[in-house]
């Protein structure tokens, strides 16, 4: 493990700028697969310099788990807020600001949470407050905010406390 | 009227939903970004087109060039990825600034502080 | 017959596309306030990437994939320097 982290220093990392190296060029031909392997070895090695704070991956269940979910739900707020744009005008004013408190610190956990509210039409993260851990959102349908806090909390932030912390 | 590549009937049939699909969810999309009333539900918008708008038309583009190549063809998987990335620090930040010009002019567009968090235990 | 169901349906979204660009453009025009310009010229930029998706499928050739993925980083980076700049007037801090 060690010896692998001196010479990668990310190999996940690796392995996705390899990846993402073969989708660009189409093919899996050996150049090709050389060559990404080189870029992406400069590209782990460049990361270095940036010295992000580590991150650790755990459960994979989990992880493939609130993909799941997410995948549910983004189809499921589509067409919601297809309903609301489309339906008449009354429908459109229930929007508004909500805030609610949040356990998780994990930063790339956080930053998960703001792609999954954000990627879901229906709810905006707007802004974090580290200092108090609160979470200030709008949403577009915010007839209950109890109900909106508790999806966000138990349908999301229990699984990517578990990844992340 | 534009030209076609010449697919197989079950894929040229998959390949028009997916397209149709996609289109009229980007489509609906930008209707919201005319017929919602203010900036902040304006924001909610795009987000329709850039996920599952998107993801339509990419799957489509797939199918098409794996059956049209008679290989896996799944560079696609890019664009997704870089719209799922691109999509939330847009608005994100356009978000954070609007509401900080609202704050700093004090026009109640925007509440003056946030307001009380939910607990859930 | 599969060449012209792909034909007429790639011609209808490209149609319900440029409708929404359109959307998008009016959007920019009428404002009222920066910010939802900025949101307008954004929308447009992702519509206009689905725009070159279809072309792209039409076409038959995988050419179309480069100029998608170039104007979506375009449009990401003009969006974000923007939304920068009126969050602070500066665009570089």
């Amino acid at each position: 493990m060690s010896l692998i982290r001196r010479v990668l220093p990310f190999p996940l990392m690796f392995l996705a700028l390899v990846v993402m190296w073969l989708l660009l060029k189409q093919s899996v031909a050996p150049g090709t697969v050389l060559f990404g392997a080189l870029v992406a070895f400069g590209g782990t090695w460049a990361m270095v310099a940036l010295d992000p704070p580590p991150a650790r991956l755990r459960r994979p269940r989990a992880v493939l788990q609130l993909a799941g979910r997410v995948f549910i739900d983004v189809f499921r707020s589509n067409l919601a807020v297809g309903r609301i744009i489309l339906g008449e005008a009354e429908r459109r004013t229930h929007a508004g600001f909500m805030s609610l408190r949040l356990e998780m610190t994990d930063r790339y956990g956080l930053a998960v949470l703001a792609i999954i509210l954000t990627c879901t039409p229906g709810t905006q993260w707007v802004s974090y407050d580290p200092s108090r851990g609160t979470l200030l959102l709008h949403v577009l349908d915010l007839v209950d905010e109890l109900e909106w806090a508790e999806l966000i909390k138990l349908r999301y932030e229990v699984l990517l406390r578990e990844i992340f912390e | 009227m534009s030209e076609a590549p010449d697919l197989p009937l079950w894929a040229a049939l998959l390949v028009s939903v997916l397209v149709l699909l996609g289109a009229v969810i980007a489509l609906i999309g930008s209707i919201g970004l005319l017929r919602l009333p203010d900036f902040y539900s304006r924001v909610h918008a795009p987000s329709l087109g850039a996920t599952v708008g998107a993801g339509c038309l990419l799957v489509g583009s797939m199918i098409c060039f794996s059956v049209l190549q008679g290989r896996m063809l799944v560079h696609e998987l890019l664009i997704a990825l870089f719209l799922t990335i691109t999509t939330p620090v847009t608005l994100m930040l356009l978000a954070r600034a609007a509401l900080h010009r609202d704050r700093v002019e004090r026009n109640g567009d925007a509440p003056e502080r946030d307001p009380e968090p939910i607990d859930i235990a | 017959m599969s060449v012209l169901i792909l034909s007429w349906s790639l011609t209808l979204a490209q149609i319900m596309l440029a409708v929404s660009m359109g959307l998008c453009a009016v959007r920019f025009l009428r404002g009222p306030r920066a910010q939802d310009r900025i949101l307008g010229l954004d929308t447009l930029y992702v519509n206009a990437m689905l725009m070159l998706i279809t072309i792209g499928i039409g076409s038959g050739t995988t050419l179309y994939f480069e100029a998608a993925l170039l104007i979506g980083t375009l449009g990401f980076v003009a969006t974000v320097a923007m939304a920068k700049f009126l969050m602070r007037g500066e665009v570089i801090e």
